[in-house]
């Protein structure tokens, strides 16, 4: 517990060594009538729930973004709510990658991660722009440059996709299954199709 | 193309029709579309739509931002009578030169 007053020094010959001085001090100014105080929020802050269909190991589509159409596997949950999925990258390209629920549409296979543990150093400080990456963006004068992968990514990429590409061999036709992209062709409706 | 080209499907969305305006005999309200789905015959079969984003995309001799081709982006509010037609808020009312026009009705907003 801090206390209340200090003892502070005090310049000029004259004026005594020191003075005690309060810690907290109280308000200058007081208004004259009670500004109106807003009302506390009674909200409170909960992760966002996920979908019961998607569970770790989930085959997932997604519908929107760079690889729109590809399906990847989903890991797990992250802290901010998105979901962290990966290709394997080297059956389809797509790296460990956060994306939103409402842009996937879970699918009834599943593959057997239960062997693949994620290192908890995976999150989403994970994904955040570096510094200089950053700043190359600022910067960028005719094109901006091809930011090259940083090494922790690659290296994270391996040890995660090595267990999961041994249990997606286990299965017949799965490693063609994720290589290959989803895509609505004539005849076939969404409202009647099933995942 | 060259003759003997594979076409691998590439459609992430359903297409739809934009059939007019909400309606009555002499009176438009233009801030809602109609919408007809490919497929889609009954409201129940219109609920898996709803809430999903629209786009009509169409395409102007003028370039901006280095596309000729444009969009105007909406989303499916509710259902609109019993065959399945749905109705569509755009973030700008469609020009009526749409009426007939193939519009894109993506997949997201997800609930699968």
């Amino acid at each position: 517990m801090s206390a209340a007053t200090k003892t502070v020094p005090v310049k000029g010959s004259k004026n005594g060594k020191t003075r005690t001085v309060l810690v907290n001090k109280p308000a200058r100014f007081y208004p004259a009538e009670d500004a109106p105080v807003p009302f506390k929020s009674r909200k409170a802050a909960r992760p966002t729930a996920i979908r019961s269909s998607i569970e770790p190991g989930t085959v997932l589509i997604l519908l929107a973004g760079r690889f729109r159409g590809k399906r990847v596997v989903f890991l797990k949950q992250l802290g901010s709510g998105l979901l962290l999925v990966t290709g394997p990258f080297k059956i389809n390209g797509v790296p460990l990658r956060r994306v939103n629920q409402a842009y996937v549409i879970a699918t009834s296979t599943k593959v057997d991660v239960s062997a693949c543990s994620i290192d908890d150093s995976i999150n989403d400080d994970f994904f955040k722009q570096t510094k200089d990456a950053k700043k190359a963006k600022k910067l960028y004068e005719e094109e901006p440059k091809k930011s090259a992968v940083t090494e922790s990514r690659i290296a994270a990429q391996k040890k995660v996709d090595a267990k999961i590409v041994a249990a997606v061999k286990k299965t017949p036709a799965l490693t063609a299954y994720l290589s290959a992209s989803f895509a609505l062709s004539k005849g076939q409706y969404p409202h009647l199709l099933k995942f | 193309m060259p003759a003997g080209t594979i076409h691998k499907p590439h459609r992430l969305y359903a297409k739809g029709r934009v059939l007019g305006f909400t309606r009555a005999k002499r009176n438009t309200k233009e801030n809602t579309s109609l919408v007809q789905v490919e497929g889609v015959q009954t409201p129940e079969d219109a609920q898996f739509y709803l809430g999903k984003r629209v786009a009509y995309v169409y395409k102007a001799s003028r370039v901006i931002d280095g596309s000729k081709v444009r969009v105007i982006w909406g989303k499916i509010t509710r259902s609109h009578g019993t065959s399945g037609v749905v109705r569509a808020k755009f973030r700008s009312n469609l020009p009526p030169k749409s009426f007939g026009a193939s519009v894109r009705v993506m997949l997201y907003p997800s609930n699968i």
